[in-house]
């Protein structure tokens, strides 16, 4: 076990109507905590209107080692893409 | 959450909701909103995630009869969209504190409504292309005002699924092109198709703003941000054009361009046919919703066999560690 606290990880909501989007991380004794240190390190300067904190260990992650496999099953699809259609001029805007 | 405040209390609340409505500001899912905000909002939010969900089904109706590898592949990934459709929009509603099984209960007990377009049924290959180029043409008139909508996941949302739509419309817009310009019958099939789905496609927008029930309160909540009609006149601008290229025939003799109005006169919609086929009375109500409903159950044996797998997962690691 670590002598640091537990890691979290830090969203930010930087105006509303925006995604929570990854800002950095921290570490806290808990999530109460943690989202006080978030306000005090991330947010100094009015960088948002609302934080999310989640712990690092609750975060499943996939590898992009893996892209190859991950997502092979995807990449042979070009008919999923608006462009894979050729349409008159006149009304290629569709 | 409202049960606490006084009358006082909550005009304040109310008034600084709208103020921040009218500064263009989104609301997000743990601010404070009127109770019938949130329950306008699901009752349009889950209409629009089960149409994307029974519309499924007139267009899987062709995928193992399709004429081609490619297109059948086309219309797969198109299906499969319009799944990932209703997940965001059914998980957008559930931050309105639903649950999906509530949202579901209500799709199959029939107070739940569904774009009522997804009634009609699918007769020739044509109709994939005419589904295509009208009905997502339309969804996409719709969806594109709703990126401005005002609450925070239901906008984002909206953003994910305009991005995703736009090759549905041009795919099947490709088809009736391909159709108009083969042989004679084929280019029958592609009108007589138009013929059936223009004017429920009309239809989708809902009804004249006069006699629309929730339109006023929505437009004020822009939770709308174009009215029914404002879109309907839209979209006849733009299929109007579109027909033309392909040499098709919109069915509407009263469609003409008024100079004055900068835009295309057209014919009165039979709100009569619109009220039944909302209201059970479809050529294929019935059968959509009863196919709803066995897929739904026919699937609950996957979805406890996930569980137990979880479960033993879980009790195995306990074991371990104990």
């Amino acid at each position: 076990m670590s002598e640091h606290m537990q890691l979290f990880e830090v969203f930010i909501r930087s105006r509303r109507g925006l995604d929570h989007k990854h800002v950095g991380s921290l570490h806290a004794e808990a999530h109460a905590q943690a989202l006080e240190y978030a306000r005090d390190v991330y947010t100094r300067r009015s960088e948002g209107v609302s934080i999310w904190v989640v712990k690092s260990a609750d975060i499943v992650a996939s590898q992009e080692a893996d892209c190859e496999s991950f997502y092979d099953p995807l990449d042979d699809k070009p008919y999923r893409h608006a462009t894979h259609y050729q349409l008159p001029e006149e009304v290629d805007s569709m | 959450m409202t049960d606490n405040l006084s009358d006082q209390q909550l005009e304040q609340r109310e008034t600084e909701f709208q103020q921040r409505i009218d500064a263009e500001e989104k609301i997000e899912p743990k601010d404070w909103m009127p109770e019938k905000y949130r329950q306008n909002l699901i009752r349009q939010m889950s209409q629009h995630a089960h149409s994307e969900v029974i519309g499924m089904q007139p267009e899987g109706n062709w995928i193992t009869r399709a004429p081609t590898l490619h297109r059948k592949a086309i219309l797969l990934a198109k299906v499969q969209d319009e799944g990932g459709h209703g997940l965001y929009l059914y998980s957008a509603a559930e931050t309105l504190g639903i649950s999906r099984e509530e949202l579901i209960a209500s799709l199959h007990s029939g107070s739940a409504k569904y774009a009522s377009i997804f009634n009609y049924p699918t007769l020739s290959w044509a109709d994939i292309g005419a589904i295509g180029w009208l009905v997502d043409g339309a969804a996409i008139c719709n969806q594109v005002s709703l990126q401005r909508t005002s609450y925070g996941p239901y906008s984002r949302g909206m953003v994910r699924i305009c991005k995703e739509e736009s090759f549905h419309q041009r795919q099947g817009y490709h088809i009736m092109m391909t159709l108009a310009r083969g042989s004679a019958e084929q280019k029958e099939m592609a009108q007589d198709a138009l013929n059936r789905f223009w004017w429920p496609s009309l239809m989708m927008f809902g009804p004249h703003d006069a006699d629309s029930v929730h339109s006023a309160q929505s437009m004020k909540w822009k939770i709308k941000r174009q009215s029914n009609d404002e879109l309907r006149q839209k979209f006849v601008d733009q299929s109007v054009k579109q027909a033309e290229v392909i040499e098709l025939e919109l069915p509407d003799p009263d469609l003409k361009w008024n100079e004055e109005r900068g835009h295309y006169d057209f014919g009165e919609i039979d709100w009569e046919e619109f009220k039944r086929s909302m209201t059970g009375g479809g050529p294929c109500s019935r059968q959509r919703l009863a196919h709803n409903i066995q897929a739904h159950d026919d699937g609950a044996w996957v979805r406890e066999a996930m569980r137990a797998y979880e479960s033993k997962k879980r009790e195995a690691k306990d074991q371990a560690v104990a």
